[in-house]
């Protein structure tokens, strides 16, 4: 035996240089996947929007009076004030094919927001905007609900986007 | 038959295992009450005035269980093996004291305001919502008393350093030192909320409070809070398990290598829980990602190993085949197998917690009761079912009396495994498939639609039977403290021998200040810029709010 192989070493089993060769390929496989579809295709997290005092977003500003603006033709934003336990407006009515950018704030506790089946989920904090955008091509109604707990009438406080045809 | 080399240690130990053990009995009455709310089925009438409403029961059940049964278990666990592990007494008992009192009095300080329901905040505590001072001074002071814990054994370490100089530490020792850095350094984002931001503020010293901040502080130390919770399941795997299946540890080398990556890559990931928060960027959110994703490497490595160590117990039984070993293991004793199963609930829950981590998929899943299927994966089984299972050696051998009833334990062990099995599938299914939101009273939610019924029912059939494997392990726990008979022969603490000499493992894996060096500068390329940046352009706008 030579004295190499008795120094101390890193010795790694072949078997488990393979496994730890496989799962660091899979990690860059997934990170890969999420650089991807965030950059290419836009699927988006939230990024910072703007801040607002949430003592006074509920008298001044947009949020004074919450609610659809219409920019283009088929192309909406959405304010949204959400408070213990309601949103402000609980009903947003749109056309199919529309796209609908929210913008929403809290003026009293934490809240979440979370459109049943698309990829709007998001924290809604008092002091800051929580913006993303939904394109809802199928008419129907689809379900917000505030998904943070706010106090013990968390359970009641939601609201739908209804789609007409 | 008691060993007496550590009596002090053990008093310590015990005090702490036997707080842990009462916080699990107190909070996991609340688990079944909230699956059967959820099936409909609403028990919480009978129990006012004492628990006002459903969401006081859910934050006792989450601090009582993910807090203090977990932070608890561990200072004791950790308080017994050292010194064993070490072969040698704590350096300053008094600090062991010390640290005892801090928490019990933090825990007793933060359990007034809780059951009077004016901390009926969640284990989150997310500001606005303001709690009793009282709530956040008692939290600080666990803690603060952990720490403690902590510095006495560096302090120990120190003095058998020397004591022993260019001897390699034992394994449960070193694996012990690395997860209470890795806790000091971790929890001081949580200290900083508390300190800076939430006691001032419920003491009405400040006006108001930074809620982006605050949660900023907070997932500073919630994630590597997770890993604290891991890492003692993962000393028992690794360190003591291969020992109860009759093997060795497959690589010494590896096993203390995991250790320091974890130490490394623990902290600088918390922006994985705020990927849908709007006071973050997402380019931030997306180096955490790749970051969690680094972390999950170590984890991979502990399957191989601790898989791979315990079919060297598995053959030395005379297993044959690729899989015939697996029968071998030693399943009738109810220690190995109640963390055997803990291990396979782990290996799914850590799928789901790469889904939960992956970026702009946890816009899927985020807030949704998905997140609650996979931490009673994690904590819940994985650390819980683990700990359980150190209980059916640990207590024999702190008491002197035989384990009560073996079957019993056997019965709970498997048990909590379909319980749990079966109640995260449902919670999974209902978050995947309907959003259904997470800590929501549902059973009373008008949103609630007809066809989340199977599922909630699903939950419910499988909190019943986790309430069933709790009541055994508990009716267990005090029959062996109260009522069995004396050991008929002296119980070791189980430590795995390593397969390859630990002389051969490489000097640098037994060196602090690289890696201490190295997680630093992590940490201060991951969190450093962003937090200047958070604390500088801090309003500190929201006044409290008492909404429950
Ligand atoms: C008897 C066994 C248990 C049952 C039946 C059970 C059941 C539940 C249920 C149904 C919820 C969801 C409540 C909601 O989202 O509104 C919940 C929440 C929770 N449980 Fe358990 N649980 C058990 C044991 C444990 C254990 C052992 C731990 C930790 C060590 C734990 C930690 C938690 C935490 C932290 C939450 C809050 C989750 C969140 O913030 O979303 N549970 N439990
Ligand atoms: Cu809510
Ligand atoms: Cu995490």
């Amino acid at each position: 035996m030579s004295p190499q192989v008795n120094a101390p070493h890193l010795e790694v089993d072949v078997y488990e240089k393979r496994w730890l060769l496989l799962s660091v390929v899979l990690l860059v496989l997934f990170t890969l996947a999420i650089g991807l579809s965030s950059f290419a295709y836009g699927i988006q997290v939230p990024s910072p929007e703007q801040r607002v005092n949430p003592n006074t977003v509920a008298q001044e500003g947009p949020w004074a009076q919450p609610g659809l603006r219409e920019l283009a033709p088929g192309k909406y934003e959405a304010y949204v004030l959400a408070q213990i336990w309601t949103f402000l407006p609980n009903t947003i009515t749109v056309k199919a094919g529309s796209t609908v950018t929210f913008y929403i704030t809290s003026k009293d506790v934490q809240h979440g927001f979370q459109l049943e089946g698309t990829n709007v989920n998001l924290m809604v904090l008092p002091g800051q905007v929580s913006k993303l955008t939904a394109t809802f091509k199928q008419p129907g109604e689809y379900r917000f609900v505030c998904h943070e707990y706010c106090g013990v009438g968390h359970h009641t406080m939601f609201g739908k986007v209804v789609v007409e045809p | 038959m008691k060993e007496t080399a550590y009596k002090f240690e053990d008093k310590i130990a015990a005090w702490h295992i036997g707080i842990a053990l009462v916080a699990l009995f107190l909070g996991t009455w609340f688990g079944p009450l909230q699956a059967l709310e959820h099936a409909g089925i609403n028990l919480y009438r009978f129990l006012a005035p004492g628990i006002q409403s459903y969401y006081q029961g859910l934050t006792l059940h989450a601090v009582l269980n993910a807090l203090v049964w977990t932070t608890f278990f561990i200072t004791g666990f950790f308080t017994y093996i050292f010194p064993r592990s070490l072969k040698r007494n704590l350096r300053y008992p008094r600090l062991s004291t010390v640290a005892l009192v801090l928490m019990a009095v933090g825990l007793v300080m933060a359990a007034i305001p809780l059951l009077l329901n004016l901390a009926t905040v969640l284990y989150t505590f997310y500001p606005p919502m303001k709690a009793h001072p009282l709530f956040y001074i008692g939290l600080t002071l666990v803690v603060v008393g952990s720490w403690v814990v902590g510095y006495n054994l560096y302090f120990t370490y120190g003095a058998w350093r020397k004591e022993n100089p260019g001897v390699r530490t034992p394994f449960l020792a070193f694996a012990a030192l690395i997860t209470m850095v890795m806790w000091q350094i971790a929890t001081l984002g949580v200290a900083a909320e508390m300190l800076g931001l939430l006691i001032p503020w419920s003491l009405g010293l400040v006006q108001g409070t930074d809620p982006q901040l605050a949660r900023t502080f907070f997932w500073f130390t919630g994630h590597p809070l997770v890993y604290f919770w891991l890492l003692p399941a993962y000393v028992s795997w690794y360190g003591m398990m291969p020992k109860q299946a009759g093997g060795k540890l497959f690589s010494d080398s590896l096993a203390r290598l995991a250790f320091w990556l974890f130490l490394l890559l623990s902290v600088p990931l918390g922006f994985h829980h705020q990927y849908v928060d709007p006071g973050v960027p997402a380019g931030w959110k997306f180096i955490h990602a790749v970051l969690t994703y680094g972390v999950a490497f170590p984890s991979l490595m502990t399957a191989f190993t601790v898989v791979a160590s315990l079919e060297t117990g598995g053959r030395a039984r005379g297993g044959k085949g690729l899989f015939g070993w697996i029968f071998k293991l030693p399943w009738g004793d109810p220690s190995y197998a109640a963390q055997n199963l803990a291990m396979i609930l782990f290996a799914l829950g850590g799928i789901s917690g790469l889904t939960n981590a992956s970026y702009n998929v946890n816009l899927v899943v985020h807030n949704t009761t998905w997140v609650s299927g996979h931490l009673h994966l994690t904590v819940g089984t994985a650390v819980t079912l683990t700990f359980m299972g150190i209980t059916y050696w640990l207590l024999p051998k702190m008491t002197g009396k035989e384990l009560w009833s073996r079957k019993l334990a056997l019965a709970q062990a498997w048990l909590w495994f379909f319980g749990m099995a079966i109640m995260s599938n449902g919670l999974h299914l209902l978050g995947l498939r309907f959003a259904a939101p997470r800590r929501t009273m549902l059973g009373a939610a008008p949103y609630a639609a007809a066809e989340w019924t199977p599922f909630l029912s699903e939950a419910a059939i499988g909190g019943a039977l986790l309430f069933l494997s709790a009541m055994f392990y508990f009716i267990n726990v005090l029959a062996t403290v109260f009522a069995s008979r004396p050991l008929s022969k002296p119980v070791e603490m189980p430590v795995a021998e390593s397969l390859t000499d630990p002389k051969l493992t490489p000097a640098w894996l037994d060196r602090w200040v690289p890696w201490l060096a190295g997680t630093t500068v992590l940490i201060l390329l991951a969190y450093g810029p962003i937090l200047v940046q958070l604390i500088s352009q801090a309003q500190l706008t929201s006044p409290g709010f008492k909404v429950w």
